[in-house]
């Protein structure tokens, strides 16, 4: 399934020799607006191992979105040290060793939903047989089997942001950053997305930022779950995530899922207190 | 339904009658008011039929075609049928305003010359004007959203040349491409040009930042985004151009041939017609041009539709 060529196996090699996917510290962004500065990331340490499933969670505004972007090369920090696979997030970048879901879909509405999971495909020049082919498994795996044919504006925005997973997951990145992307999907559609994410992350042991509001979901799916505050953006916390790595839903209900849930919350609050 | 259908029939029928008795001698020139009262009753009759015919909703699709195509030609249809009942009925001078009826006779009766006017003006100057100037705008557009300096540059110029009269600007390119064709042509390049470049511009930017950065994401090149994210984008835009310049070229190939061309073309036709105040003759060029005109255009969004499907303005 892999990409051959210098997307990700320079970042595998990288990480073998014992770096870490992420490494982060002191990191610091400012945006300056009209209103003056913005300090969406204040002095910000994180380093993340091959593998390893980590959740973002935080009041709205908190710089979630800004951490990933700023990892995805998409947001120049204003100070500190960041590396991703053992390079710079451009050199990341420029080497395709991420694959990005958007808070908003961000489908093309020129193209089919197949086609739209196709493009990362057609830009990486893999061959036409396995670009139908590879589209299909990952749009079955999101339960959008028979929409191939539609345009994006022809679905509800449920389907479409499941459709944005699933042209993330087309190209199989070893690292996978996904801002909110269950954020849109009614309860059911959303355990089946959780199990279905947990499955693939145990059977390719990518490695998986994922920015979440809920709780539970933080909880089921992460080994390590990072509580961040806002204004200025920090990490408030970071809370292991020890349960067994094999999880069916059912785990919710048991008391150390609830103790680590607890914890989370207990996090969250001290974080909006500090705000007021 | 049935009383609506009724309705048109009967101004149908009235419309019909009265276009046989405004011809007829005694009353032609020299209608009397019972005359005009009459039409004057068709006329309410027939907004009445009108507005109840927009305002039926069928069920079948085939049916709301018919009714939407029926509408406007209902509504066109009579105002036709006033202009020549009026012009007829109250002896207008041909000079002044030709019958309907005297200008589709001219027109059927010159149908070689006008034919001729239409090669030259249309097929030559126009098209061949109209795919240079469009295709030219088009590619430094994109070479303007490349250069910053050129973007910088090249768009008041625009909107300079945009302000420029074609009367102006013919009798230089006829100086420049002789009287032939090739001049009218240059001047249709000239009023192209710049909606084309400006739109397109304006259409390059159209594309989301969250659409870029799913590109950046990707590592995707210049070229890799213009072709599948910005191009794509900018659709809407060149095809509003492509709209613009397709009565922008007529017009400006009419007026251009004022200035100075061999013996035929729509322009020449009507300065010379004018000028021998053969007002019907006139009157078959403009309803060519109308014509040639409204296919163009036509031609045009049709192709937009096909290709801007996705746009918000034409989803289904
Ligand atoms: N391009 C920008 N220019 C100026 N300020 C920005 C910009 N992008 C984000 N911000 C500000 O940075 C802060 C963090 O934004 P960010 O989008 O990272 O929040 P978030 O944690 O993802 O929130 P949410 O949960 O609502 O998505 C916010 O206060 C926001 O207003
Ligand atoms: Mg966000």
């Amino acid at each position: 399934m892999r990409i051959e060529g210098s997307a990700g196996t320079g970042g595998m090699a990288a990480t073998s020799n014992g770096v870490q996917v992420i490494d982060i510290a002191g990191l610091t962004l400012t945006f300056d607006t009209a209103d003056g500065p913005v300090y969406a990331l204040s002095n910000v340490d994180l380093t993340i191992s091959e593998g390893e499933f980590v959740s973002f969670i935080g009041p709205s505004g908190c710089g979630k979105t800004t951490l990933l972007r700023v990892i995805a090369d998409l947001e120049r920090p204003t100070g500190g040290h960041i590396r991703v696979n053992g390079v710079s997030p451009e050199e990341a970048r420029l080497r395709r060793d991420y694959g990005y879901v958007f808070q908003s879909p961000a489908l093309y509405p020129w193209r089919t939903i197949e086609k739209n999971v196709m493009l990362p495909l057609e830009i990486f020049g893999l061959p036409k047989a396995e670009r139908r082919e590879r589209a299909r498994t990952f749009l079955e795996l999101v339960n959008l089997k028979g929409f191939e044919r539609k345009f994006p504006w022809q679905l509800s925005g449920g389907m479409q942001q499941r459709a944005s997973i699933a042209r993330a997951l087309s190209f199989d990145p070893r690292l996978l950053l996904m801002d909110e992307p269950f954020g849109a999907l009614d309860e059911i559609v959303r355990d089946h997305l959780n199990e279905q994410l947990l499955r693939l992350w145990g059977k390719t042991g990518k490695t998986v930022l994922f920015v979440t509001h809920s709780i539970p979901e933080a909880v089921f799916l992460s080994t390590k779950i990072v509580v961040m505050s806002p204004r200025p953006g920090r990490i408030i916390d970071v809370i292991d995530c020890d349960l067994p790595r094999e999880r069916t839903l059912d785990i919710r209900e048991t008391p150390a899922f609830l103790a680590i849930a607890h914890r989370v919350r207990d996090g969250l609050r001290a974080g909006h207190s500090y705000e007021d | 339904m049935t009383a609506t259908l009724l309705l048109l029939a009967a101004v149908f029928a009235g419309a019909a009658a009265a276009l046989g008795h405004v011809h007829r001698p005694g009353v032609a020139g020299e209608a009397g008011l019972a005359f005009w009262l009459a039409t004057a009753g068709l006329w309410l009759l027939a907004t009445v039929a009108v507005s109840r015919l927009a305002r039926l909703e069928p069920r079948a699709p085939a049916a709301r075609r018919v009714v939407d195509a029926a509408v406007p030609l209902a509504f066109g249809a009579f105002l036709f049928f006033l202009w020549e009942v009026i012009v007829v009925g109250a002896g207008v001078p041909a000079v002044l305003m030709p019958a309907p009826s005297a200008i589709a006779a001219k027109f059927v009766a010159s149908l070689p010359t006008l034919g001729a006017d239409f090669v030259q003006t249309f097929v030559k100057s126009v098209l061949s004007g109209y795919a240079i100037g469009c295709t030219a705008g088009f590619l430094t557009a994109i070479v303007a959203d490349r250069v910053p300096f050129l973007k910088r540059g090249l768009l008041p110029l625009g909107n300079f040349v945009s302000a420029l009269p074609v009367v102006g600007i013919a009798p230089i390119m006829v100086m420049w491409f002789g009287f032939d064709w090739p001049s009218k042509a240059a001047v249709v390049v000239v009023m192209t040009f710049f909606p084309m470049l400006v739109n397109t511009v304006a259409g390059l930017s159209a594309a989301g930042p969250l659409e870029r950065d799913l590109m950046r994401s990707y590592a995707a090149g210049y070229w890799t985004t213009l072709l599948k994210l910005r191009l794509p984008a900018a659709l809407p835009f060149v095809f509003n151009a492509l709209k613009i310049n397709s009565t922008l070229a007529l017009i400006g190939a009419i007026v251009a041939e004022f200035f100075g061309t061999p013996v035929v073309g729509m322009g020449f036709r009507i300065s010379i017609e004018v000028a021998r105040l053969a007002l019907d003759m006139v009157w078959a060029e403009i309803a060519l041009a109308a014509i040639a005109g409204s296919l163009f255009y036509a031609l045009v969004a049709l192709a937009e539709r096909g290709a801007t499907f996705w746009h918000p303005s034409y989803r289904q």
